[in-house]
Order: C-alpha cells, then structure tokens, then sequence
C-alpha cells in the first residue's frame, strides 16, 4: 500500500530495560524499513524520548568529534548518547552543555557489537534540550505508566513483542517492575526532602 | 408481504431516472425470488438489483441511494458507505489534483468532515458558508480519519436554513518531540487568497513575489503511544515560544537568516510537556488553547499500581 509513512512513537522506557535490549529487527524487507529495536517488556521501539540528568560529556572521536553524553535516570542508570557530525544540533549542544543539567533528548535507539561479543545499545540523538526538574519529574511518572502498561500486557496471548522478548531475551519482566518502583520512591523522598528543607 | 412492497419501491425509486421501470415488475421479480426459489430478502434484493443495472449498463457505483441512511458527520465510522448528509460547507481547501473539482470541510452540528469532489463527476460548485442537502455521497476512511465523495450519482440541494456547526475540538497531551521544516518566521504570497508558504521567496502558484511575513510551528506531541501533529499559528505560537513577530524579525534581521528563529523556539519549547485544544484539519490538530504541563507529577497512584502488580 502506498501509504505516507507515519511519524514512528516515542517509547518511554527506564535505562534499565532500555540497556538490557540490543535485538533490532525490520517489519519488511524494504531498504527504508524503520528498524526496531525490541524492548525486554515486550514493545518495539524506533524511538525513545529520555529526560534525566547530563551528568558527563565528553569528546570521543578520533579524527573528527564525536560526542559522548551521559544521562542518568532516577535509579542512578545511565543512557549513552553519541552524535558526531551528522547529528550537528545534538554534537553542539553535548560541546556546549555544562553538566550537570535536565534534558531531554528525542532519538533513535542504536546497537554496536564490542569487540568481546557484547551488543551495547545507545541512543543517537534527533534532539536535546535543557528542561526543568518538573519535566525530568513529568517524564518519570509517565514513564513508569508505559512501562507497568507493558508489564501488564506481557502475558497476553496476542502480545506478538511479548512473545519475541521471550525468544530473545528470557529476561524477567519483574526486574523492570522494580526499577518503576524505584524511580517513583526516588521522587517521593526527593519530594519529602524539599518539603523539609523548606520548612527548616 | 408489505416488506417486499418496500424493497421494490426503494429499487424502483433508485433506478428512476435510468429506467423506465414499473414498480410491480420490481415487486413480481423479488417475489419470484423469495416465494417460488426460497431465497433470502437480502440476496434477492441484491440479484433484482444486479438485472436492472445490467439493463441499464450502470455500475453498483452509480446507483442512486434511494434508500440512504441520514447521517451526522460525526457518525461516519466506516468506509464506502452511501450516505445523506446536511451540511454547510465551512472551508474550501486548493485541489492537489486536477481530478479533484473541490475539497474542504463539510460541517454539521456534530462536527466536520472532509469531503472530496471529482472533477469528472460534474456536480454544481459549492460555496463555502452555503448549506446543502448531498445526497448520495460515499464515505471513506484513510489513516483512521473520514471522508466522504461525491459522485456523479450525489444530488446537490442548497438548503435556505443556517447550520451552527459543532465543536469538534479535540485535546490532545504528550511531550513536544518535534518541531518540523517550514516551522518559525516564515513568509506568506500576498496575492488575493492565496495563503501559500514561499519556498525560497518564490510561492508554487504566483512565482517570485515580495512575501509577507508570519509565524508558525508545525510541531509533534508524542504520548508514548500515539502521535499528532500540531500546527500553531502566529498567535499561538507567540504564546508557546513568547516570541512575538516582531521580535522574531529582528532576530532574522541581525542574523541575516531566518532559521535562527525555529532554533531559539526549538530551544524554548522542545522536549516538554504540553497539553493543546483545538479542532482538527485533516491529520493536524489546529491549537486554540495551549498549557505547558509543569505542575509537578503526582507519582502516588502509579507506585500503588507498581507494587500491587
């Protein structure tokens, strides 16, 4: 069908899964085909929007720059991010951007195979940019619901990524349970904290 | 007994203006069919059907619906279904395609509805703000939105009566990912109706012209699960980004480029969350009303559900 391709979603997954990932896969043999990066939960993912804190950048290239950011999620879990000279918005923002800060990076999950046979997924970034704590605080509790929405899914008979996590993966799903329940307990303490430093 | 009296008029009224049918000929055929060959109403009516269009050398295609549901348009839910609609004609859109006569939106007091008009079709122009009785239209559906064509079988009744067309806005929530090309100052044809960006100070229509400047984002909100496209124009995209026009110019003018502008409001507004109303214009969502979502996010409910899992 000659259809105008949609606009893929952004998955909303914690550092957690998103590094337990790295089978990619297309839904059609077309060069163009979008490439989808299988979440443990069950979900493909062509990509992600992460908001956290840029707790470290740094210019890894060789010839030409190449940077290296990192992000951190509420669990203390890091996203990598690289953008060189064909993410040129993103390379700058990484060369100018002062750790530590909140952004939030739109992007498109990528896997490399280090030299001992590991497959390492990271993001190359489409977008970054500084936010405020609400928004880091926002993306959290959203990104708890889509994960606990795929848990619960994960176990139904349809599920067709639920069905290729398991094939893949034999991960369980009860480990990305917790990493919600840990950023959403980090958040409330975080919240008690302020709470008490205002009223000392 | 009455039942089949119905179906032959309802037949015989679609075949009216091709054939020279006789009600009770209709009515003889049917009963032929249901009494003698124990076939159900349905396919019987269907097989009368097929003969007359034989004999008129019609496709199903070009049948009058004589018998068509009156439908709102915000009841359209499925595709190729022939239909009667009251409507006012509430935006008139340029054809893409010299197969197209006219396109715009059709609109009645539940909403409103694309609707498309061959050019081969030959029908009556219509005029935006005018009311019309369409009968025989055909609905059609693409990428879950509605439609609905007129054909050359659709009867155009223009109607002497006011329509108050209803809201169909929508609100959509999710993280602003985007921001697309031909987002932030750009420059407008200034001919007479004519609205169409410039392309390098050049617009498809009119060629090289002196452009007149404006202001909007075309943007994506992003939910996790869904996507939709967003258009803010000068006045809500001077609300999102809290640039002005004005402004907008002048920090083109000191640049000397007018991208400078899409990267400031890139940097204003990216990768945060937004909640917007407003109707809906094809696949976009037109905003009327926007609210940045910076109250902070009550985690409680969600840490009850994840530990109850």
């Amino acid at each position: 069908m000659a259809t105008t391709p949609t606009r893929e979603v952004a998955r909303r997954v914690f550092a957690r899964e998103f590094n337990d990932a790295g089978y990619t896969f297309k839904e059609s043999d077309d060069d163009r085909a979008p490439v989808y990066l299988l979440l443990p939960t069950g979900e493909r993912a062509n990509r992600v929007f992460v908001v956290g804190t840029l707790t470290e950048t740094e210019d890894v290239g060789e010839d030409s720059e190449y940077w290296q950011g990192r992000v951190v999620d509420p669990n203390g879990d890091t996203f990598f991010m690289y953008a060189g000279q064909y993410q040129p918005d993103a390379a700058s923002m990484l060369r100018d951007l002062e750790p530590p800060a909140y952004v939030s990076v739109v992007g498109k999950p990528r896997t490399y195979e280090t030299d001992d046979g590991e497959v390492n997924v990271s993001i190359r970034p489409e977008s970054i940019t500084v936010v405020d704590a609400a928004t880091r605080d926002r993306w959290v509790v959203e990104t708890a619901e889509r994960t606990l929405e795929r848990i619960q899914r994960f176990d139904d008979d349809a599920n067709e990524y639920a069905e290729m996590a398991r094939e893949q993966y034999d991960l369980p799903v009860e480990n990305y349970r917790r990493a919600v329940v840990g950023a959403l307990e980090s958040l409330e303490t975080d919240g008690e904290a302020e709470a008490s430093a205002s009223t000392s | 007994m009455t039942d089949l009296r119905t179906h032959a008029e309802e037949i015989h009224e679609q075949f009216s203006d091709q054939l020279g049918i006789d009600v009770d000929d209709v009515h003889e055929r049917l009963e032929t069919l249901v009494e003698e060959y124990k076939v159900p109403v349905d396919e019987a009516r269907r097989s009368v059907t097929n003969t007359y269009l034989d004999e008129a050398g019609m496709d199903r295609d070009e049948l009058r619906g004589g018998g068509n549901e009156r439908k709102q348009v915000a009841d359209v839910d499925t595709a190729e279904e022939w239909i009667d609609v009251r409507a006012k004609v509430v935006d008139l859109w340029e054809p893409r395609s010299d197969a197209v006569a006219q396109v715009g939106l059709l609109g009645d007091e539940t909403g409103t509805i694309k609707f498309t008009k061959w050019s081969k079709s030959d029908l009556p122009e219509l005029d935006e703000g005018a009311v019309y009785e369409l009968r025989n239209v055909v609905t059609d559906e693409y990428q879950g939105r509605y439609s609905v064509k007129l054909n050359r079988t659709t009867t155009i009744t223009e109607l002497d009566e006011e329509i108050e067309v209803g809201d169909d806005s929508v609100t959509v929530e999710g993280a602003l990912v985007d921001i697309q090309s031909g987002s932030g100052l750009i420059k407008r044809c200034p001919e007479d109706d004519c609205t169409r960006v410039l392309q390098n100070g050049r617009c498809s229509e009119h060629g090289e012209v002196e452009g007149e400047f404006d202001l909007r984002i075309k943007g994506v909100l992003d939910d996790g699960e869904e996507v939709t496209e967003v258009i803010f124009d000068q006045e809500a995209t001077e609300n999102l980004t809290g640039i002005t026009l004005e402004e907008a110019q002048e920090m083109a003018m000191d640049a000397l480029d007018t991208t400078v502008v899409a990267d400031e409001m890139r940097t204003k507004v990216l990768g945060r969350y937004y909640r917007v109303e407003g109707p809906t214009f094809g696949r976009y969502v037109l905003a009327d009303a926007i609210e940045q979502l910076s109250d902070p996010a009550d985690p409680e409910a969600v840490l009850i559900k994840a530990r109850s899992i």
